[in-house]
Protein backbone atom coordinates (compact mmCIF):
# COMPACT_ATOMS: atom_id res chain seq x y z
CA UNK A 1 0.00 0.00 0.00
CA UNK A 2 1.57 3.18 -1.20
CA UNK A 3 1.40 6.10 1.58
CA UNK A 4 0.53 9.49 -0.88
CA UNK A 5 0.78 12.88 0.50
CA UNK A 6 -2.34 14.83 -0.29
CA UNK A 7 -0.76 18.75 -0.87
CA UNK A 8 -4.22 20.20 0.16
CA UNK A 9 -5.14 18.01 2.99
CA UNK A 10 -1.50 18.13 3.76
CA UNK A 11 -1.31 14.23 5.37
CA UNK A 12 -0.36 10.92 4.20
CA UNK A 13 -2.93 8.92 3.36
CA UNK A 14 -3.10 5.38 1.88
CA UNK A 15 -3.48 4.49 -1.76
CA UNK A 16 -7.10 3.58 -1.03
CA UNK A 17 -7.83 6.99 -1.28
CA UNK A 18 -6.28 7.92 -4.30
CA UNK A 19 -7.47 7.29 -8.02
CA UNK A 20 -4.12 7.62 -10.52
CA UNK A 21 -4.61 10.07 -13.50
CA UNK A 22 -1.72 9.63 -15.66
CA UNK A 23 0.92 11.80 -16.74
CA UNK A 24 1.78 14.84 -15.69
CA UNK A 25 2.06 18.72 -17.18
CA UNK A 26 0.62 17.29 -20.85
CA UNK A 27 -0.65 20.42 -21.75
CA UNK A 28 -3.45 20.77 -24.07
CA UNK A 29 -2.96 22.14 -27.25
CA UNK A 30 -3.73 25.79 -27.24
CA UNK A 31 -5.13 25.86 -31.38
CA UNK A 32 -6.28 22.27 -31.95
CA UNK A 33 -7.17 23.27 -35.01
CA UNK A 34 -3.95 23.98 -35.82
CA UNK A 35 -2.72 20.77 -34.84
CA UNK A 36 -1.19 17.86 -37.56
CA UNK A 37 -1.96 14.44 -37.00
CA UNK A 38 1.18 13.63 -35.67
CA UNK A 39 1.17 16.22 -33.33
CA UNK A 40 -2.11 14.79 -32.36
CA UNK A 41 -0.69 11.37 -31.51
CA UNK A 42 1.87 12.68 -29.56
CA UNK A 43 -0.82 14.55 -27.50
CA UNK A 44 -3.29 11.62 -27.02
CA UNK A 45 -0.98 8.92 -26.92
CA UNK A 46 2.40 9.00 -26.35
CA UNK A 47 3.85 9.01 -22.98
CA UNK A 48 7.33 9.30 -21.69
CA UNK A 49 6.61 6.16 -19.85
CA UNK A 50 10.24 5.82 -17.61
CA UNK A 51 12.11 3.54 -15.82
CA UNK A 52 12.97 5.89 -13.09
CA UNK A 53 11.41 8.89 -12.11
CA UNK A 54 7.99 10.14 -13.64
CA UNK A 55 5.81 12.98 -12.95
CA UNK A 56 2.37 12.39 -12.83
CA UNK A 57 -1.46 13.52 -11.64
CA UNK A 58 -3.44 11.96 -8.72
CA UNK A 59 -6.76 12.35 -7.39
CA UNK A 60 -8.11 12.40 -3.77
CA UNK A 61 -10.77 11.15 -4.98
CA UNK A 62 -12.10 9.72 -1.53
CA UNK A 63 -10.62 12.86 0.31
CA UNK A 64 -10.32 16.95 -0.73
CA UNK A 65 -11.48 15.45 -4.46
CA UNK A 66 -8.61 17.76 -6.30
CA UNK A 67 -6.24 16.83 -8.79
CA UNK A 68 -2.72 17.31 -7.69
CA UNK A 69 0.61 16.23 -8.91
CA UNK A 70 3.75 13.84 -7.50
CA UNK A 71 6.92 12.55 -8.36
CA UNK A 72 7.75 8.70 -8.01
CA UNK A 73 10.47 6.44 -8.45
CA UNK A 74 8.69 4.23 -10.91
CA UNK A 75 11.29 1.40 -9.92
CA UNK A 76 10.88 1.60 -5.86
CA UNK A 77 7.91 3.05 -6.16
CA UNK A 78 9.00 5.97 -3.60
CA UNK A 79 7.29 9.10 -3.94
CA UNK A 80 9.99 12.16 -3.93
CA UNK A 81 7.32 14.91 -3.95
CA UNK A 82 3.76 16.01 -4.37
CA UNK A 83 2.59 19.73 -5.16
CA UNK A 84 -0.24 21.69 -6.14
CA UNK A 85 -1.89 21.31 -9.72
CA UNK A 86 -0.77 24.26 -11.51
CA UNK A 87 2.90 24.56 -9.94
CA UNK A 88 5.26 24.15 -12.62
CA UNK A 89 7.34 20.99 -13.02
CA UNK A 90 9.53 21.04 -10.03
CA UNK A 91 13.53 21.43 -10.13
CA UNK A 92 14.59 18.32 -8.72
CA UNK A 93 18.48 19.10 -8.00
CA UNK A 94 16.96 22.02 -6.27
CA UNK A 95 15.18 20.10 -4.31
CA UNK A 96 17.48 17.28 -3.48
CA UNK A 97 20.04 19.80 -2.36
CA UNK A 98 17.07 21.70 0.17
CA UNK A 99 16.52 17.96 1.65
CA UNK A 100 20.09 17.80 2.45
CA UNK B 1 19.27 -32.47 -29.69
CA UNK B 2 17.95 -35.50 -27.73
CA UNK B 3 14.89 -36.22 -29.21
CA UNK B 4 12.06 -36.90 -26.73
CA UNK B 5 9.87 -40.16 -26.75
CA UNK B 6 8.62 -42.89 -24.29
CA UNK B 7 11.69 -44.52 -25.04
CA UNK B 8 14.18 -42.09 -24.60
CA UNK B 9 11.96 -41.57 -20.85
CA UNK B 10 12.38 -45.42 -20.23
CA UNK B 11 15.97 -45.59 -20.97
CA UNK B 12 16.70 -42.70 -18.77
CA UNK B 13 14.37 -43.79 -15.74
CA UNK B 14 16.34 -47.46 -16.64
CA UNK B 15 20.06 -45.02 -15.82
CA UNK B 16 18.90 -43.62 -12.61
CA UNK B 17 18.31 -40.46 -14.40
CA UNK B 18 21.42 -39.90 -14.77
CA UNK B 19 21.74 -39.60 -18.87
CA UNK B 20 19.57 -36.36 -19.50
CA UNK B 21 21.80 -33.67 -20.78
CA UNK B 22 21.64 -29.71 -20.69
CA UNK B 23 19.08 -28.60 -23.30
CA UNK B 24 20.55 -25.96 -24.91
CA UNK B 25 24.33 -23.83 -24.34
CA UNK B 26 24.45 -20.72 -22.65
CA UNK B 27 25.82 -18.67 -25.43
CA UNK B 28 28.35 -15.84 -25.18
CA UNK B 29 27.68 -13.08 -27.99
CA UNK B 30 29.60 -13.30 -31.38
CA UNK B 31 30.52 -10.40 -33.04
CA UNK B 32 27.49 -10.02 -35.33
CA UNK B 33 24.56 -11.63 -36.17
CA UNK B 34 21.58 -11.44 -39.19
CA UNK B 35 19.24 -10.79 -37.05
CA UNK B 36 18.87 -9.33 -33.07
CA UNK B 37 15.85 -10.32 -30.92
CA UNK B 38 15.84 -8.12 -27.46
CA UNK B 39 13.96 -10.44 -25.12
CA UNK B 40 13.96 -13.71 -24.53
CA UNK B 41 10.13 -14.72 -23.41
CA UNK B 42 8.26 -17.17 -25.19
CA UNK B 43 7.69 -14.42 -28.39
CA UNK B 44 11.08 -13.54 -28.54
CA UNK B 45 11.93 -17.52 -28.32
CA UNK B 46 9.28 -18.46 -30.69
CA UNK B 47 10.35 -15.34 -33.05
CA UNK B 48 14.19 -16.87 -33.43
CA UNK B 49 12.62 -20.52 -34.12
CA UNK B 50 10.34 -19.63 -36.38
CA UNK B 51 12.90 -17.52 -38.45
CA UNK B 52 14.99 -20.66 -38.23
CA UNK B 53 12.61 -22.97 -39.16
CA UNK B 54 10.34 -21.09 -41.56
CA UNK B 55 13.11 -18.72 -43.53
CA UNK B 56 16.65 -20.11 -42.94
CA UNK B 57 17.52 -17.26 -41.13
CA UNK B 58 19.76 -19.14 -38.49
CA UNK B 59 22.41 -16.47 -37.42
CA UNK B 60 19.78 -14.96 -34.54
CA UNK B 61 20.58 -14.12 -31.40
CA UNK B 62 17.92 -13.68 -28.54
CA UNK B 63 19.51 -11.54 -25.89
CA UNK B 64 17.60 -10.90 -22.14
CA UNK B 65 18.69 -9.38 -19.61
CA UNK B 66 17.42 -11.98 -17.03
CA UNK B 67 17.26 -15.45 -17.56
CA UNK B 68 14.95 -16.75 -20.01
CA UNK B 69 11.10 -16.97 -19.32
CA UNK B 70 12.08 -14.81 -16.08
CA UNK B 71 9.18 -12.08 -17.36
CA UNK B 72 5.95 -12.23 -18.18
CA UNK B 73 6.41 -16.06 -20.03
CA UNK B 74 7.15 -17.28 -16.61
CA UNK B 75 4.51 -14.96 -14.86
CA UNK B 76 1.26 -15.02 -16.65
CA UNK B 77 -1.77 -17.08 -15.50
CA UNK B 78 -1.18 -19.47 -18.88
CA UNK B 79 -4.82 -18.87 -20.06
CA UNK B 80 -5.13 -19.57 -24.03
CA UNK B 81 -8.02 -18.06 -25.34
CA UNK B 82 -9.25 -16.18 -28.94
CA UNK B 83 -12.68 -15.11 -28.31
CA UNK B 84 -12.07 -11.41 -28.96
CA UNK B 85 -14.55 -8.96 -31.11
CA UNK B 86 -12.71 -7.91 -33.47
CA UNK B 87 -12.17 -9.44 -36.87
CA UNK B 88 -8.57 -8.20 -36.87
CA UNK B 89 -8.24 -9.45 -33.17
CA UNK B 90 -9.72 -12.68 -33.67
CA UNK B 91 -7.67 -13.73 -36.64
CA UNK B 92 -4.35 -12.60 -35.01
CA UNK B 93 -5.78 -14.68 -31.53
CA UNK B 94 -6.83 -17.51 -33.55
CA UNK B 95 -3.79 -17.84 -35.55
CA UNK B 96 -2.07 -18.42 -32.40
CA UNK B 97 -4.52 -20.89 -30.91
CA UNK B 98 -4.31 -22.83 -34.47
CA UNK B 99 -0.35 -23.37 -33.74
CA UNK B 100 -1.05 -24.26 -30.12
CA UNK B 101 -2.97 -27.25 -31.41
CA UNK B 102 0.52 -28.92 -32.44
CA UNK B 103 3.12 -27.19 -30.71
CA UNK B 104 4.02 -30.08 -28.84
CA UNK B 105 4.70 -32.25 -31.46
CA UNK B 106 6.61 -29.33 -33.53
CA UNK B 107 8.53 -28.77 -30.65
CA UNK B 108 8.97 -32.17 -29.24
CA UNK B 109 8.68 -30.35 -26.28
CA UNK B 110 5.41 -31.13 -24.10
CA UNK B 111 3.79 -27.90 -23.45
CA UNK B 112 1.27 -29.39 -21.58
CA UNK B 113 -1.59 -27.75 -23.64
CA UNK B 114 -4.87 -28.53 -22.45
CA UNK B 115 -7.91 -27.75 -23.85
CA UNK B 116 -9.75 -27.55 -20.81
CA UNK B 117 -11.94 -24.48 -21.94
CA UNK B 118 -12.28 -21.26 -20.79
CA UNK B 119 -15.94 -19.73 -19.68
CA UNK B 120 -16.86 -16.13 -19.11
CA UNK B 121 -19.76 -15.71 -16.70
CA UNK B 122 -22.68 -12.95 -16.97
CA UNK B 123 -23.83 -11.92 -14.14
CA UNK B 124 -26.39 -8.96 -15.36
CA UNK B 125 -28.06 -8.30 -19.08
CA UNK B 126 -25.40 -5.97 -19.83
CA UNK B 127 -22.95 -9.07 -19.59
CA UNK B 128 -25.72 -11.51 -21.23
CA UNK B 129 -25.75 -8.75 -24.30
CA UNK B 130 -22.26 -7.71 -24.39
CA UNK B 131 -21.32 -12.01 -24.45
CA UNK B 132 -24.15 -12.56 -27.02
CA UNK B 133 -22.71 -10.02 -29.28
CA UNK B 134 -19.26 -11.54 -29.11
CA UNK B 135 -20.74 -15.14 -29.74
CA UNK B 136 -21.95 -13.91 -32.76
CA UNK B 137 -19.00 -11.86 -34.43
CA UNK B 138 -16.73 -14.82 -33.05
CA UNK B 139 -18.82 -17.44 -34.78
CA UNK B 140 -18.90 -15.06 -38.16
CA UNK B 141 -15.21 -15.13 -37.99
CA UNK B 142 -15.00 -19.00 -37.28
CA UNK B 143 -13.37 -18.40 -33.74
CA UNK B 144 -15.37 -20.92 -31.50
CA UNK B 145 -17.89 -19.68 -28.72
CA UNK B 146 -21.12 -20.45 -27.46
CA UNK B 147 -24.10 -19.59 -25.29
CA UNK B 148 -24.57 -21.78 -21.81
CA UNK B 149 -27.63 -21.50 -19.94
CA UNK B 150 -26.58 -21.26 -16.25
CA UNK B 151 -27.40 -25.20 -15.68
CA UNK B 152 -25.29 -26.01 -19.13
CA UNK B 153 -22.57 -23.91 -17.12
CA UNK B 154 -23.13 -26.05 -13.85
CA UNK B 155 -22.46 -28.92 -15.78
CA UNK B 156 -19.50 -27.71 -17.25
CA UNK B 157 -17.91 -26.49 -14.20
CA UNK B 158 -19.54 -28.09 -11.15
CA UNK B 159 -17.90 -26.03 -8.01
CA UNK B 160 -19.77 -22.76 -9.59
CA UNK B 161 -23.05 -21.83 -7.15
CA UNK B 162 -25.72 -20.44 -9.92
CA UNK B 163 -28.28 -19.94 -7.09
CA UNK B 164 -30.46 -16.95 -8.44
CA UNK B 165 -29.69 -15.48 -4.94
CA UNK B 166 -26.39 -14.89 -4.73
CA UNK B 167 -25.28 -11.63 -5.13
CA UNK B 168 -24.26 -11.64 -8.52
CA UNK B 169 -26.22 -14.22 -9.90
CA UNK B 170 -25.11 -16.63 -12.62
CA UNK B 171 -27.26 -15.90 -15.57
CA UNK B 172 -25.20 -17.67 -18.43
CA UNK B 173 -22.16 -18.03 -19.80
CA UNK B 174 -19.87 -17.67 -23.08
CA UNK B 175 -17.54 -21.08 -23.66
CA UNK B 176 -14.48 -21.10 -25.63
CA UNK B 177 -14.23 -24.87 -25.50
CA UNK B 178 -10.99 -24.94 -27.93
CA UNK B 179 -9.38 -22.56 -25.36
CA UNK B 180 -7.39 -23.76 -21.97
CA UNK B 181 -4.11 -23.51 -20.27
CA UNK B 182 -0.36 -24.47 -20.78
CA UNK B 183 2.58 -24.61 -19.22
CA UNK B 184 4.14 -21.10 -19.42
CA UNK B 185 7.83 -22.20 -18.60
CA UNK B 186 7.44 -25.08 -21.19
CA UNK B 187 6.62 -23.13 -24.04
CA UNK B 188 9.64 -21.07 -23.36
CA UNK B 189 11.97 -24.03 -22.93
CA UNK B 190 10.58 -25.57 -25.99
CA UNK B 191 11.01 -22.64 -28.19
CA UNK B 192 14.94 -22.00 -26.59
CA UNK B 193 15.45 -25.98 -26.83
CA UNK B 194 14.06 -26.29 -30.80
CA UNK B 195 15.56 -22.65 -31.86
CA UNK B 196 19.15 -23.62 -30.09
CA UNK B 197 19.01 -26.87 -32.17
CA UNK B 198 18.89 -25.13 -35.37
CA UNK B 199 22.08 -22.52 -34.72
CA UNK B 200 20.53 -19.90 -32.65
CA UNK B 201 22.33 -18.08 -29.85
CA UNK B 202 20.65 -17.32 -26.41
CA UNK B 203 22.06 -14.87 -24.64
CA UNK B 204 20.91 -14.57 -20.76
CA UNK B 205 22.54 -12.44 -18.35
CA UNK B 206 22.90 -9.69 -21.00
CA UNK B 207 21.02 -6.02 -20.75
CA UNK B 208 20.94 -4.42 -24.32
CA UNK B 209 21.67 -0.81 -23.31
CA UNK B 210 20.99 1.25 -26.49
CA UNK B 211 19.86 0.18 -30.56
CA UNK B 212 22.94 1.94 -32.52
CA UNK B 213 21.83 3.58 -35.70
CA UNK B 214 24.51 5.21 -38.85
CA UNK B 215 24.48 7.46 -40.61
CA UNK B 216 21.51 6.79 -42.72
CA UNK B 217 19.47 6.37 -39.84
CA UNK B 218 19.55 2.66 -40.31
CA UNK B 219 19.97 -0.11 -37.63
CA UNK B 220 23.74 -0.86 -37.44
CA UNK B 221 23.59 -3.15 -34.00
CA UNK B 222 22.92 -3.44 -30.25
CA UNK B 223 25.01 -1.50 -27.13
CA UNK B 224 25.21 -4.53 -24.72
CA UNK B 225 26.35 -4.58 -21.26
CA UNK B 226 28.29 -7.84 -22.90
CA UNK B 227 29.77 -5.30 -25.88
CA UNK B 228 28.34 -4.26 -29.27
CA UNK B 229 27.01 -6.81 -31.14
CA UNK B 230 26.55 -5.82 -35.06
CA UNK B 231 23.49 -6.29 -36.84
CA UNK B 232 21.49 -4.82 -39.68
CA UNK B 233 18.18 -6.38 -38.26
CA UNK B 234 16.91 -5.84 -34.29
CA UNK B 235 13.76 -7.01 -33.59
CA UNK B 236 12.33 -5.44 -29.94
CA UNK B 237 10.03 -7.90 -28.06
CA UNK B 238 11.00 -6.58 -23.97
CA UNK B 239 7.24 -6.41 -23.06
CA UNK B 240 7.31 -3.73 -19.91
CA UNK B 241 10.68 -2.69 -21.25
CA UNK B 242 10.43 -2.03 -24.79
CA UNK B 243 9.64 1.99 -24.79
CA UNK B 244 12.60 2.16 -22.53
CA UNK B 245 14.35 0.29 -25.18
CA UNK B 246 13.05 1.81 -28.10
CA UNK B 247 14.20 5.17 -26.64
CA UNK B 248 17.90 4.67 -26.91
CA UNK B 249 16.68 5.01 -31.01
CA UNK B 250 14.81 8.13 -30.32
CA UNK B 251 11.33 6.71 -30.80
CA UNK B 252 8.82 7.36 -28.00
CA UNK B 253 6.00 4.48 -27.82
CA UNK B 254 2.40 5.38 -27.24
CA UNK B 255 3.08 2.40 -24.27
CA UNK B 256 2.43 2.68 -20.34
CA UNK B 257 4.07 -0.09 -18.10
CA UNK B 258 1.78 -1.32 -15.31
CA UNK B 259 2.23 -4.14 -12.80
CA UNK B 260 -0.21 -6.87 -13.19
CA UNK B 261 -0.71 -9.47 -10.21
CA UNK B 262 -1.32 -12.88 -9.88
CA UNK B 263 -1.44 -15.21 -7.23
CA UNK B 264 -1.86 -19.07 -6.33
CA UNK B 265 -3.40 -21.40 -3.50
CA UNK B 266 -1.68 -24.33 -1.75
CA UNK B 267 -1.95 -27.05 -3.57
CA UNK B 268 -5.17 -29.49 -3.38
CA UNK B 269 -6.60 -32.26 -5.43
CA UNK B 270 -8.43 -31.47 -8.50
CA UNK B 271 -11.44 -29.79 -7.80
CA UNK B 272 -11.47 -27.14 -11.43
CA UNK B 273 -12.14 -28.66 -14.16
CA UNK B 274 -11.39 -25.12 -16.68
CA UNK B 275 -10.96 -21.76 -16.31
CA UNK B 276 -13.41 -19.30 -15.39
CA UNK B 277 -13.54 -15.91 -16.11
CA UNK B 278 -15.74 -13.00 -14.20
CA UNK B 279 -15.54 -9.65 -15.95
CA UNK B 280 -17.61 -7.57 -14.01
CA UNK B 281 -16.44 -8.99 -10.77
CA UNK B 282 -13.07 -9.05 -11.64
CA UNK B 283 -12.07 -12.64 -11.01
CA UNK B 284 -10.56 -15.46 -13.15
CA UNK B 285 -9.71 -18.57 -11.86
CA UNK B 286 -8.26 -22.05 -12.78
CA UNK B 287 -6.13 -25.10 -11.10
CA UNK B 288 -2.58 -25.85 -12.50
CA UNK B 289 -1.73 -29.37 -12.85
CA UNK B 290 0.26 -28.92 -9.89
CA UNK B 291 -3.24 -28.51 -8.03
CA UNK B 292 -2.66 -24.99 -6.84
CA UNK B 293 -5.29 -22.36 -7.77
CA UNK B 294 -3.85 -19.84 -10.05
CA UNK B 295 -5.91 -16.32 -10.02
CA UNK B 296 -5.73 -13.49 -11.74
CA UNK B 297 -5.71 -10.27 -10.72
CA UNK B 298 -5.62 -6.99 -12.58
CA UNK B 299 -3.32 -4.42 -13.05
CA UNK B 300 -2.30 -1.70 -10.46
CA UNK B 301 -3.49 1.86 -11.55
CA UNK B 302 -0.17 3.65 -11.17
CA UNK B 303 2.92 3.07 -13.60
CA UNK B 304 5.44 1.18 -12.51
CA UNK B 305 8.57 -1.68 -13.47
CA UNK B 306 8.47 -2.91 -9.77
CA UNK B 307 7.51 -6.44 -10.48
CA UNK B 308 5.29 -6.42 -7.14
CA UNK B 309 2.38 -4.68 -7.44
CA UNK B 310 0.43 -2.96 -4.64
CA UNK B 311 -1.40 -5.65 -1.80
CA UNK B 312 -5.06 -3.40 -2.18
CA UNK B 313 -5.52 -5.20 -5.49
CA UNK B 314 -4.68 -9.21 -4.20
CA UNK B 315 -7.93 -7.87 -1.28
CA UNK B 316 -9.75 -7.22 -3.99
CA UNK B 317 -9.27 -10.09 -6.09
CA UNK B 318 -9.62 -12.45 -3.47
CA UNK B 319 -13.04 -10.97 -2.23
CA UNK B 320 -13.83 -11.41 -5.65
CA UNK B 321 -12.94 -14.95 -5.94
CA UNK B 322 -14.60 -16.02 -2.61
CA UNK B 323 -17.87 -13.91 -3.80
CA UNK B 324 -18.11 -15.97 -7.49
CA UNK B 325 -16.74 -19.35 -5.33
CA UNK B 326 -17.80 -19.24 -1.91
CA UNK B 327 -16.56 -22.86 -2.20
CA UNK B 328 -12.68 -21.29 -1.61
CA UNK B 329 -13.00 -19.18 1.21
CA UNK B 330 -11.04 -20.78 3.56
CA UNK B 331 -8.26 -21.63 0.86
CA UNK B 332 -4.82 -20.64 1.82
CA UNK B 333 -2.68 -18.11 -0.60
CA UNK B 334 0.81 -18.89 -1.04
CA UNK B 335 2.56 -16.53 -3.37
CA UNK B 336 1.69 -13.63 -5.21
CA UNK B 337 4.08 -11.59 -7.54
CA UNK B 338 3.75 -9.30 -10.56
CA UNK B 339 4.81 -8.98 -13.95
CA UNK B 340 5.07 -5.76 -15.30
CA UNK B 341 3.16 -5.29 -18.65
CA UNK B 342 3.08 -2.73 -21.37
CA UNK B 343 -0.22 -1.42 -22.45
CA UNK B 344 -1.42 0.14 -25.70
CA UNK B 345 -4.18 3.25 -25.39
CA UNK B 346 -6.25 0.24 -27.68
CA UNK B 347 -5.28 -2.36 -25.68
CA UNK B 348 -4.43 -4.04 -28.65
CA UNK B 349 -0.62 -5.14 -29.64
CA UNK B 350 1.93 -3.51 -32.32
CA UNK B 351 3.81 -6.21 -34.37
CA UNK B 352 5.52 -4.84 -37.03
CA UNK B 353 7.83 -2.43 -38.69
CA UNK B 354 8.99 0.65 -37.46
CA UNK B 355 9.58 3.79 -39.06
CA UNK B 356 13.49 3.28 -38.49
CA UNK B 357 15.38 0.94 -41.20
CA UNK B 358 15.71 -2.62 -39.61
CA UNK B 359 14.15 -2.14 -36.62
CA UNK B 360 10.77 -4.55 -35.88
CA UNK B 361 8.90 -4.52 -33.07
CA UNK B 362 6.29 -7.19 -30.93
CA UNK B 363 4.84 -5.19 -28.01
CA UNK B 364 2.08 -3.75 -26.28
CA UNK B 365 0.34 -7.20 -25.83
CA UNK B 366 -0.68 -5.69 -22.24
CA UNK B 367 -2.29 -8.11 -19.99
CA UNK B 368 -2.90 -11.12 -22.65
CA UNK B 369 0.64 -11.53 -24.35
CA UNK B 370 1.02 -15.64 -23.17
CA UNK B 371 -2.03 -16.74 -25.48
CA UNK B 372 -0.43 -15.18 -28.60
CA UNK B 373 2.77 -16.63 -27.54
CA UNK B 374 3.16 -19.19 -30.87
CA UNK B 375 1.39 -16.36 -32.99
CA UNK B 376 3.16 -13.16 -32.16
CA UNK B 377 6.97 -15.62 -32.74
CA UNK B 378 5.48 -17.27 -35.65
CA UNK B 379 4.42 -13.53 -37.26
CA UNK B 380 7.42 -11.20 -35.98
CA UNK B 381 9.45 -14.00 -37.90
CA UNK B 382 7.99 -13.43 -41.00
CA UNK B 383 7.90 -9.70 -40.67
CA UNK B 384 11.87 -9.35 -39.82
CA UNK B 385 12.57 -11.86 -42.73
CA UNK B 386 10.54 -10.46 -45.51
CA UNK B 387 10.97 -6.92 -44.24
CA UNK B 388 6.87 -6.65 -44.56
CA UNK B 389 4.14 -7.53 -41.95
CA UNK B 390 2.15 -11.03 -42.61
CA UNK B 391 -1.80 -9.79 -43.21
CA UNK B 392 -2.63 -11.26 -40.05
CA UNK B 393 -0.48 -8.45 -38.44
CA UNK B 394 -0.94 -5.78 -41.02
CA UNK B 395 -3.38 -3.75 -38.92
CA UNK B 396 -1.38 -3.54 -35.58
CA UNK B 397 1.22 -0.65 -37.01
CA UNK B 398 2.69 1.79 -35.03
CA UNK B 399 0.68 4.03 -37.31
CA UNK B 400 -2.42 3.07 -35.96
CA UNK B 401 -2.01 5.98 -33.73
CA UNK B 402 -1.26 8.59 -36.25
CA UNK B 403 -4.16 7.61 -38.57
CA UNK B 404 -6.46 6.87 -36.09
CA UNK B 405 -7.52 3.38 -37.30
CA UNK B 406 -7.28 2.07 -33.56
CA UNK B 407 -8.67 -1.56 -32.99
CA UNK B 408 -10.40 -0.88 -29.65
CA UNK B 409 -10.77 -4.14 -27.90
CA UNK B 410 -10.95 -2.12 -24.72
CA UNK B 411 -14.06 -0.22 -24.39
CA UNK B 412 -15.70 -3.22 -26.92
CA UNK B 413 -14.84 -6.17 -25.09
CA UNK B 414 -13.93 -4.28 -21.41
CA UNK B 415 -12.52 -7.68 -20.14
CA UNK B 416 -9.51 -8.55 -18.34
CA UNK B 417 -7.56 -9.61 -21.45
Amino acid sequence: MLLIRCPYCEEDLPEAEFAYAGEAHIARPADPMALSDEEWRDYLFIRSNPRGTHFERWRHIHGCGRFFNAVRDTVSDKFRMTYKAGLPRPDLSAAKEAAE
Amino acid sequence: MTHFSAFSLLKNALSGHKGWREQWPDSQPKAEYDVVIVGAGGHGLGAAYYLAKEHGITRVAVIDKGWLGGGNTGRNTTIIRSNYLYDESARLYDHALDLWEDLSQELNYNVMYSKRGVMMLAHNVHDVQSFQRHIHSNRLNGVDNRWLTPEEAKAFCPPLDISPRRRYPVMGAALQKRAGTARHDAVAWGYARAAAARGVDIIQNCAVTAIRRGPDGAVTGVETTKGFIRARKVAVSAAGNTSVVLESAGLRMPLESFPLQALVSEPVKPIFPCVVMSNSVHAYISQSDKGELVIGSGTDQYVSYSQRGGLPLIEHTVAAICEVFPIFRRMRMLRKWGGIVDVTPDRSPILGKLPIPGLYVNCGWGTGGFKATPGAGHLLAWTVAKDEPHPINAPFTLERFTTGRLIDEAAAAAVAH
